[in-house]
């Protein structure tokens, strides 16, 4: 983020609503924290002076608890269960709507959503590096998906450096924060009194000339530096590794599976919440009338009994094949289809497991010990 | 472009109940031009809609040369398959397709090619059938070996009975129950696997069934010499987009819809030996 510290500028925390009403000036709807059901989510703004300031969250294995936090900073929590992913790969659409005709004549209409700006402000750097791997799945490998494609084009980014990581985080060990390297159109780091902004895309630098900022001092980007080091220093879980493909999938007879499918409940809250899980169940929706019938495509989880479902068996009958399966997949043979791990540190499968079950410590038990 | 976006309108031109559960379907675009431009390789498969019901993944058994329908084995197991079954000749389904990765028919050439299949194994593997008897003298003997639980479930028996008779082709089937006139051997069909006559040294097996199965196979082929790298098999897993997307089908890195269904052996033996990927 601070490689061009020539670049980078500072805005007053005064100013933050002039930011929120350039967006909206450009025709984005823009998607900021709030508090929503006991957890932080994004949702729309209404107005430029609709940030909220002072949220926070405290995340344990099983917990989270909305907090407040002492300092009143706008971004000073570390992550709620979605962020980018519902924006882009919908949690559910239409792909194509069939209709038939009196004759019983068939017809197959592809279906687009409209085409909406929406900027999200206060994206982490966990969720670029997942929204990177989503873009790897449905742009570039294979065939492009025209809704994901929609979606994403017409995406602006306003990524916030954390500083104030959760106790479930582990980006540090995954190397993909907490300050956003890669992926945003504007990034900013909150100080005191303000914040350093550095902008990453065209579209980025044109909407910070637009707000006609003085550039950052060197002892501000510092101090957002410093900011960056100590919440990597602050975290407390890890991986053991950035590559664990091979001794993961040398462990696949571990005793270990049964013990973790022994508390795990298959409810497929870690893969609701994980940003690179991009498994969809496909299924039609006739309507009453009989003429038309939509094909939707629904976030589907790999812990679902349907999921491994052939003619007549199951080809993961049980939790543990499906923890397995995606254990492994995750941070095996991840490595295979994208060339990285598909954990990016988030901990949010942590915090939303309703068993507090850790994925660090389920990884740290299968490769320390145990029979290969 | 026919496997890009939503299927295409095709009529039913023929249907064939096969088995008291087995049916074929022979199918052609409406749009002439999408079935003039239709092209698959034996091995790859289409996506079959039906109306309301939704899709499902369907091996191609027709000729590849055939291009005037194409054709479908299914068996009446779930949901869709059931309502594809009640279908007769005039109705319309969804097509999209072919996907996949077919069989290595170029590097059968000059070989003994040995099929072995399970079930309705047999309908993915079919269409290798006839493009070897198509071009009889660009290969060796053409060993075809198929075992079904019951000897109701054997589909084909006049063309067994016809490939059985022909030059350089050995027909060995099995049924683990037998029945009224059953021809064939009763029993597992792992038993015949001694009697199929190939030359390991220059051979191409293929399979399709079963896990059980191919694992016994691929045991008693590799134990008779025949290099891992000629030895290939079709994988089946859940599949719902067709297009390596959707996340059903996955097998360690692979997805089965994309980068198979066909696999050579080694790229798949070690996570196969493990139930529940």
């Amino acid at each position: 983020m601070f490689s061009h510290p020539d670049r980078a500028a500072f805005l007053p925390l005064a100013k933050l609503p002039s930011l929120v009403a350039e967006l909206m000036a450009r025709g984005y709807r823009c998607l900021g924290p709030a508090k929503e059901n006991g957890a932080i989510v994004m949702r729309e703004l209404e107005s430029p002076e609709g940030l909220q300031r002072g949220l926070q969250a405290e995340q344990a294995p099983g917990r989270y608890r909305l907090t407040s936090d002492p300092h009143d900073r706008y971004f000073a929590w570390a992550n709620g269960p979605q962020a980018i992913k519902p924006q882009t790969f919908a949690p559910q659409e239409s792909l194509w709507r069939a209709e038939r005709d009196e004759a019983g004549g068939l017809r197959f209409v592809p279906e687009l959503p409209a085409v909406v700006k929406r900027a999200v402000i206060g994206v982490r750097a966990c969720d670029l590096a997942a929204l990177a791997v989503q873009d790897a799945h449905f742009l570039r490998t294979g065939r492009r998906d025209a809704q994901y494609a929609q979606r994403r084009e017409a995406l602006f980014l306003v990524a916030v450096q954390c500083a104030e990581p959760a106790a479930t985080c582990f980006c540090a060990s995954t190397g993909d924060g907490p300050t956003p390297a890669f992926g945003y159109d504007l990034s900013l780091a909150e100080l005191k009194d303000g914040f350093v902004v550095v902008s990453g895309s065209d579209e980025g630098q044109a909407v910070a000339a637009a707000l006609d900022l003085p550039a950052a001092s060197a002892q501000q980007i510092e101090a957002a530096q410093r900011q960056g080091e100590a919440a990597a220093a602050a975290q407390t879980r890890s991986l053991p590794g950035r590559k664990l493909r091979d001794v993961l999938m040398s462990r696949l007879e571990h005793p270990r599976w049964d013990a973790v499918a022994a508390r795990c409940l298959a409810c497929g809250n870690c893969t609701a919440v994980c940003p690179t899980c991009f498994c969809h169940a496909e299924a039609d929706v006739p309507a009453l009338d009989g003429r038309t019938s939509d094909h939707l495509r629904t976030w589907d989880s790999c812990f679902g009994e349907a999921h491994g479902h052939l003619h007549g068996f199951n080809v993961r009958p049980d939790i543990r094949t499906r923890y397995r399966q995606w254990l492994t997949h995750k941070l095996a043979t991840w490595h295979d289809q994208f060339g990285r791990s598909g954990c990016v540190g988030c901990g949010r499968c942590i915090a939303w497991c309703p068993v507090g079950i850790d994925l660090t410590e389920e990884v740290a038990a299968l490769v320390e010990v145990g029979p290969p | 472009m026919l496997d890009a976006g939503p299927p295409h309108a095709a009529t039913v031109v023929a249907r064939v109940q096969e088995s008291p559960t087995i049916f074929t379907l022979q199918l052609r675009f409406d749009d002439a031009a999408a079935q003039a431009a239709y092209r698959f390789a034996p091995g790859q498969f289409n996506m079959l809609y039906l109306y309301g019901a939704g899709e499902v993944p369907v091996s191609i058994m027709s000729d590849p040369e055939e291009r005037d329908v194409i054709g479908h084995a299914i068996r009446a197991q779930g949901r869709v398959t059931q309502g594809l079954a009640r279908l007769r000749p005039g109705d319309k389904v969804g097509v999209r397709g072919p996907f996949g990765r077919g069989w290595p028919l170029q590097e059968m050439s000059g070989c003994d090619v040995v099929l072995v299949t399970g079930g309705l194994g047999c309908a993915p593997v079919v269409s290798v059938i006839h493009y070897v008897l198509r071009r009889r003298e660009r290969f060796g003997k053409l060993v075809i070996v198929q075992g079904v639980k019951h000897a109701e479930d054997l589909i084909w028996h006049e063309q067994y009975a016809r490939w059985a008779a022909l030059p350089d082709t050995q027909v060995l089937v099995a049924a683990s129950e037998g029945g009224p006139l059953w021809p064939w051997h009763v029993g597992r069909v792992t038993d015949l696997f001694a009697l199929a006559s190939f030359d390991p040294a220059c051979a191409v097996a293929m399979m399709c069934g079963p896990e059980g199965m191919m694992r016994s196979a691929a045991d008693n082929l590799l134990a008779r010499g025949l290099p891992r790298t000629r030895l290939y098999l079709s994988m089946e897993r859940n599949m719902q987009c067709a297009v390596g997307r959707c996340g059903h089908c996955q097998f360690g890195g692979a997805f089965v819809c994309r980068d198979g269904p066909v696999f050579q052996w080694g790229e798949v033996e070690t996570l196969l030996a493990h139930k529940g990927f």
